[in-house]
């Protein structure tokens, strides 16, 4: 048979992919992009609300609720200030890790987060180092899933608490948030995009309030594709270029444990993207510098960087706690039969 | 054995040419007689009423995983071979990744062996190399002559350049075809972590490590420069479940230059494109992965051109906890035995006017000329009577709680199907017939 040309192409289009496949519990918080600006905007008025109210009245919120921690990977921040925020709401929290569980004996992720389900837990906290497994645990649950890290994916509540630390140095006072709440503001994320669940999640949430997202990063950590995962994200691949047109400086830590094999020079890596002082002071002496943390001092940042006046690292870490308390707050108490996204 | 009469249909036979209404006449397992409406007397053989019916040739489906032996949670030979009956097929080639690997005679014969019951006929491929490790060669006449209709490592690709050669230069020795996997495992299977779907733009929104397009046509394009080096010996290759328009391309030119390079393609990477991962969705996952859309109209490109050899299923039966897991954890591959023939004729038959001959071609006479299957996908006079009957006009919708096969791990559940099977019959023995 003569092959023919591609004018006789005759198109075919069987039905494109369904939007979500799994029910979505309206307490669930899976991905940056499930919120509204409503539902934003809810969040970050709770987490002041939140930290300002009097320990002792904040703590009967959520009493006795029941909510467990399961954490796949190890975690300081993230784990600590979930527990933490839970605990201050009254609430009863239980860890299950990886190690030290039946997930050491074969237990699949199902029968896990079944099992806490049986044992009474109304919510399930989730870092886990596969994509997509918040998902799974909540279509196998059905019960509000808080989303603290799946893979390379995302990362929604460390979004929301940047969201928080961006607002309050360059918004203060800002709590209701619009699409043109961080207009003309320059954000930009500098190193291992690619297997960066914080990237993921902050490329998703910061355009609809109208940032600039600009990513940073050689192409072994920034593949071109990545462009192309939403609005407002362009790519600058000259550390310095990016460093003088932007208000917020977001730096990442390489990846090791998921390079996969990737060869990367860290000598050249430092001389082309590490953050110094004088980069800094010369290129972008009023931006704020923020990293979600672990820092490895001396590689994607200098240790002077870190701890200096434009650091605002711990500030971050802070922010996760009244963030996350306004989450779990959330999750228990948002209405199941809601249905819809809040 | 009683004999069969069909009566009343419309007869598609692409290899013999036929396209008209007749009756034939099934008697001791071949067809014995075919002649026009009404022209053959019953004389007390059972009638089959084919009226608003087309008669074809029995389907083939040259790639399927029946599982068995070692797995049979997943499948067994009976009922991987129930569910291709369902579907239309009176033959499927077994792929020997099973457990342990068919690498010798012994599972060759055990897999065809009474005591499977298989209600169809059952053609084992073997494996190249000894336990599919890419390394020996196996004893290609003694495979043969147990009954091996093809040599692979489906999965595990040959990838020494060295062991592809003598493979290819051993099966052409012996007249078997070299069915390649073609992944260069190299570039998808990396230390830190395996490829889960195709590289591009879904992937790094999911966050999922991906496999890029070359792991494909680089296999492919190696493999085609021994084809060549070993012309003069006629070797055959046959590239499964071909999934990139670099591979195909590279198929295209390789047929131009006169090579005996075959392929085929699966009903999956001509419907769906990589977006159909949605969110983790395991029942999108196999191997090679969903592609790009513009890989996925290639695919349909190479169907309509006729580049594209055979459909195969590469029907992968996977038990549901094997599927409810990570997307990255979860087992490669989709059940496709009962959607093939559906999926067929609703997108290439009526939404892309592909003659129905055409179609029935690509899923029969053409599978069965590749694996060299004597007297089979024709209904001529003298061939096996392997039948299958069905309406192509009817609509329905395909429910996988409803399979015949052990697993129902499929992304066309709920999907429109057109062209029901009413009866399949193998060998002249009904292997199907529809409540």
């Amino acid at each position: 048979m003569t092959p023919t040309t591609t004018s006789a192409r005759r198109p075919i289009h069987p039905p494109s992919a369904p939007a979500s496949l799994f029910p979505y519990n309206p307490g669930s918080l899976l991905s940056a992009s499930d919120l509204t600006l409503e539902g934003i905007s809810h969040i970050l008025t709770r987490a002041t609300a939140l930290e300002n109210q009097d320990p002792l009245t904040r703590n009967r919120i959520l009493a006795k609720r029941r909510v467990a921690l399961l954490f796949y990977e190890s975690s300081t921040r993230t784990r600590t200030s979930f527990e933490l925020a839970a605990k201050a709401l009254g609430a009863d929290t239980t860890l299950v890790s990886s190690l030290s569980s039946s997930i050491e004996k074969g237990e699949s992720l199902k029968d896990t987060g079944l099992t806490l389900r049986a044992l009474g837990a109304e919510a399930i906290i989730l870092r886990h180092n596969s994509s997509g497994a918040a998902w799974l645990l909540e279509a196998e649950t059905r019960l509000p899933v808080l989303n603290a890290g799946d893979g390379m994916h995302e990362h929604p509540t460390q979004a929301l608490l940047d969201l928080r630390t961006i607002l309050a140095h360059l918004k203060p006072g800002t709590h209701m948030v619009g699409p043109e709440t961080l207009a003309g503001v320059t954000v930009t994320i500098v190193g291992d995009i690619l297997h960066s669940r914080v990237a993921r999640s902050n490329m998703l949430l910061l355009p609809r309030l109208g940032a600039r997202v600009v990513l940073c990063g050689p192409k072994e950590l920034l593949p071109e594709m990545a462009a192309n995962a939403g609005p407002g994200i362009i790519i600058e691949r000259n550390f310095e270029e990016a460093l003088k047109q932007s208000q917020v400086m977001m730096m990442l830590r390489i990846q090791a444990e998921r390079l996969a094999g990737l060869q990367l020079d860290l000598e050249e890596y430092k001389l082309n993207y590490q953050l110094t002082g004088p980069r800094l002071a010369a290129l972008a002496p009023t931006a704020i510098v923020m990293h979600p943390g672990p820092i490895i001092r001396g590689l994607e940042i200098t240790a002077g960087v870190a701890d200096g006046p434009q650091s605002v690292i711990l500030e971050q870490v802070t922010n996760g706690v009244a963030i996350r308390m306004a989450v779990v707050e959330r999750a228990l108490l948002t209405a199941t039969a809601q249905g819809a996204r809040a | 054995m009683t004999t069969l009469l069909i009566r009343g249909g419309h007869l598609i036979d692409p290899a013999a040419g036929v396209d008209g209404p007749k009756d034939l006449l099934l008697k001791d397992g071949r067809v014995a007689e075919i002649a026009g409406p009404g022209k053959i007397k019953a004389n007390g053989s059972e009638i089959l009423d084919a009226t608003g019916l087309t008669v074809a040739p029995g389907l083939i489906d040259m790639h399927v995983h029946l599982r068995e032996p070692g797995q049979g949670y997943k499948e067994t030979i009976a009922s991987g071979t129930a569910a291709a009956a369902a579907g239309g097929f009176t033959a499927v080639a077994a792929m020997p990744n099973t457990k342990p690997v068919n690498d010798s005679p012994e599972i060759t014969r055990w897999m065809q062996a009474a005591e499977r019951g298989a209600c169809i006929r059952v053609f084992p491929i073997a494996a190249a190399t000894r336990g599919s490790k890419g390394e020996a060669i196996n004893d290609f006449a003694a495979l043969k002559s147990a009954g091996a209709v093809a040599v692979s490592d489906d999965g595990l690709p040959i990838l020494k350049d060295s062991v592809m050669r003598e493979t290819l230069a051993a099966a052409a020795r012996v007249g078997l075809s070299v069915i390649q996997h073609a992944e260069d495992t190299r570039m998808t299977q990396l230390s830190g972590g395996v490829a889960s779907m195709n590289a591009g733009p879904t992937a790094f929104r999911l966050g999922l490590r991906g496999w890029v397009n070359e792991a494909e046509s680089s296999i492919v394009e190696r493999d085609i420069r021994l084809v060549q080096d070993l012309r003069d010996a006629r070797a055959h290759l046959h590239v499964a479940h071909i999934s990139t328009a670099a591979a195909l391309a590279a198929v295209r030119q390789a047929r131009r230059n006169g090579l005996r390079v075959t392929c085929e393609v699966a009903p999956h990477h001509f419907l769906l494109n990589d977006e159909h991962v949605g969110m983790y969705d395991t029942n999108a996952k196999m191997c090679p992965p969903l592609r790009a859309e513009a890989d996925r109209v290639a695919m349909i490109e190479g169907i309509l051109d006729g580049v594209v050899d055979a459909i195969a299923t590469d029907h992968a039966p996977h038990a549901v906890h094997e599927k409810e897991v990570e997307f990255e954890h979860a087992p490669n591959g989709i059940t496709g035995l009962e959607t093939a023939l559906g999926l067929s004729l609703r997108w290439l038959h009526k939404e892309g006017k592909l003659p129905l001959g055409r179609v029935l071609s690509l899923l029969s006479a053409q599978p069965a000329a590749l694996l060299n299957l004597k007297g089979r996908g024709t209904l001529a006079v003298g061939s096996f009577a392997d039948v299958v009957i069905f309406d192509p006009k009817a609509e329905w919708t395909y429910n996988a709680r409803a399979t015949k096969s052990k697993s129902r791990n499929t992304p066309f559940d709920g999907w429109k199907m057109q062209g029901k099977v009413r009866w399949t019959i193998s060998e002249g023995r009904i292997a199907y017939v529809s409540a």
